[in-house]
């Protein structure tokens, strides 16, 4: 079955595996910073898909959305991010999590092996290679950003964790839907950006006035300062 | 058949020669990355020379497991030597003998009666070390498993020969996410069933930090040589596993004929030296984890190993 791939479909196999184990690394990391890097490196082997897929199969759409990604995600976002957070809190280790890191992998790891049992019976329908490796683990990594989503106390992480589930999605659409319109994929990529910018501060206005940003801490109702009225 | 048994003999050869050497190799290229002169790459030999001709000192209070650990701890890698390709990519006479997985359990055996050893001796170090050894080694064995239920599922047999030629035959299969991921988890367990430095310092002399080290500390003259000898060979051993079955096949012998497989010989060392110097990359970039991080390593190592059998279950068929 893999003799039948070519080079180019291997090779964007191999960079889905990637993908899929950068989605591993950024629920193992405990750093911030390290899951943001962890998620550039997602995004570029994300590109790198996209470009390999449109040079295998002569897509021109896909070239635009590789170079799309770069921009949005490898650069714009980081940058955005770096900005509105104040150094602190970007290069703060030790996040606590609900779960500690090795339940937090394994769960992962069934959420992978559920995310290829469902989309399984779904992929064999279709004869095109590439939609067997791209549906099943780009659903993988939708599910395992859900999980950060909910795992992760402090807030970047958990934006992080939004910014993977649509790096999942994205895996996936390349394949089941290359002919996308351009301009569908170009107003994903804004608003993600928006998100970040709003969430970045957001959180740093959360972090002035209550001295957190655990969204974990924030359980009580508290009373306005004085300094409000 | 006699030709192929005296291969195998060059093969056994080979890995009891070259094992000393390589580790002096790592040793200098480590001390050369901190800046250090260290010492000869031939020290080994001497280190192995000098305790050869020491006098044995062996604790009344000891059993029988101890006065044979060494000669096990010896004696294994040899074993697993013949079982895999170390200079010729075709199967020599004792080849279809044993699997992968045979080769790990005959490893598995000498870590188990050096732990027993070291228990044996009644030193408060040993003991603790060999306790801090089967934690690396029991989460250590489910990635060794998966690994190889990965390998019997790509390439349909747990046969280091048969397991060779899927690499080499297959460019593409090459590039497949199964594989990439399989050689990311062996070279993490190499690290860790070797003892190396994320998981532990070779060259730490702090008994209460050691892991791997402290199981040999009982042991002098002979036994000392031989439990360092055949630390030196499993490694090289592992190393050959990882390069010529899983990673690199290429530069093996594929002709019958002695002198093809004498050429190969430089090859594989060269192949070795590459790895040596990656190896040396790595540990000098890393720090030694704390104990209780070593599980988060594995743990890592495991995840690697069971999605590549997810990818080359649900991807590949």
């Amino acid at each position: 079955m893999h003799s039948a791939l070519s080079v180019a479909q291997s090779l964007n196999t191999l960079c889905a595996g990637l993908v899929l184990i950068c989605a591993f690394a950024m629920v193992a990391t405990r750093q911030v910073q390290g899951v943001v890097r962890y998620f550039i490196t997602q995004s570029l082997l994300l590109a790198a898909s996209a470009f390999l897929l449109a040079f295998g199969e002569h897509i021109a759409d896909l070239w635009a959305l590789g170079a799309i990604t770069i921009i949005a995600k490898v650069i714009v976002i980081p940058w955005v991010l770096k900005r509105t957070l104040s150094r602190e809190l970007y290069i703060r280790r030790e996040i606590e999590q609900a779960l500690n890191i090795p339940a937090s992998l394994l769960l992962a790891l069934l959420l992978a092996i559920a995310a290829e049992l469902l989309v399984g019976p779904i992929a064999s329908a279709v004869t095109d290679p590439v939609v067997h490796v791209n549906l099943p683990l780009g659903l993988a990594c939708v599910l395992i950003g859900g999980y950060s989503l909910i795992a992760r106390r402090e807030s970047i992480p958990q934006l992080i964790g939004i910014l993977a589930m649509e790096n999942g999605a994205f895996l996936a659409g390349i394949a089941i839907a290359a002919e996308l319109p351009l301009i569908a994929e170009l107003t994903v990529a804004f608003n993600v950006i928006l998100i970040s910018v709003v969430i970045g501060v957001l959180t740093r206005s959360i972090k002035q006035t209550i001295g957190t940003t655990q969204a974990g801490a924030l359980t009580t109702l508290k009373e306005e300062p004085a300094s409000w009225r | 058949m006699k030709q192929s048994i005296a291969y195998n003999v060059i093969q056994i050869l080979f890995v009891l020669v070259f094992a000393p050497l390589y580790s002096g190799v790592l040793s200098r290229f480590k001390e050369i990355v901190q800046s250090k002169r260290g010492p000869s790459i031939f020290q080994p030999y001497r280190d192995l020379w000098k305790l050869f001709h020491k006098d044995e000192v062996v604790s009344s209070e000891t059993t029988w497991i101890f006065r044979i650990t060494p000669y096990l701890v010896f004696i294994t890698p040899i074993f697993v030597a013949t079982l895999i390709p170390v200079l010729t990519d075709y199967p020599l006479a004792f080849a279809f003998m044993g699997d992968m997985l045979a080769a790990g359990f005959f490893l598995a055996l000498a870590g188990f009666f050096g732990a027993l050893a070291a228990v044996d001796t009644g030193n408060p170090y040993g003991p603790m070390g060999a306790s801090r050894t089967r934690m690396v080694g029991f989460l250590a064995e489910p990635v060794f498993m998966i690994v190889f239920f990965t390998v019997s599922f790509v390439a349909q047999s747990t046969i280091p020969y048969i397991v060779q030629q899927q690499w080499v035959v297959n460019a593409a299969e090459f590039f497949s996410p199964a594989h990439v991921l399989l050689l990311i988890s062996f070279l993490m367990l190499i690290l860790a069933e070797g003892g190396r430095i994320p998981v532990d310092n070779p060259s730490g002399h702090f008994e209460l930090a050691m892991i791997d080290e402290s199981k040999g500390l009982e042991f002098s003259g002979r036994g000392a040589a031989l439990m360092k000898w055949g630390g030196q060979m499993k490694f090289i051993v592992l190393a050959c596993i990882f390069l010529n079955v899983l990673l690199a096949p290429w530069g093996l012998a594929d002709g019958h004929s002695a002198v093809q497989v004498i050429a190969a010989i430089p090859w594989i060392l060269l192949k070795i030296l590459i790895f040596a110097i990656v190896l040396v990359a790595i540990e000098s970039s890393l720090s030694k984890l704390r104990l209780f991080r070593i599980s988060e390593f594995l743990g890592a190592a495991f995840i690697a190993s069971v999605a590549a059998m997810i990818v080359s279950i649900f991807v590949g068929a």
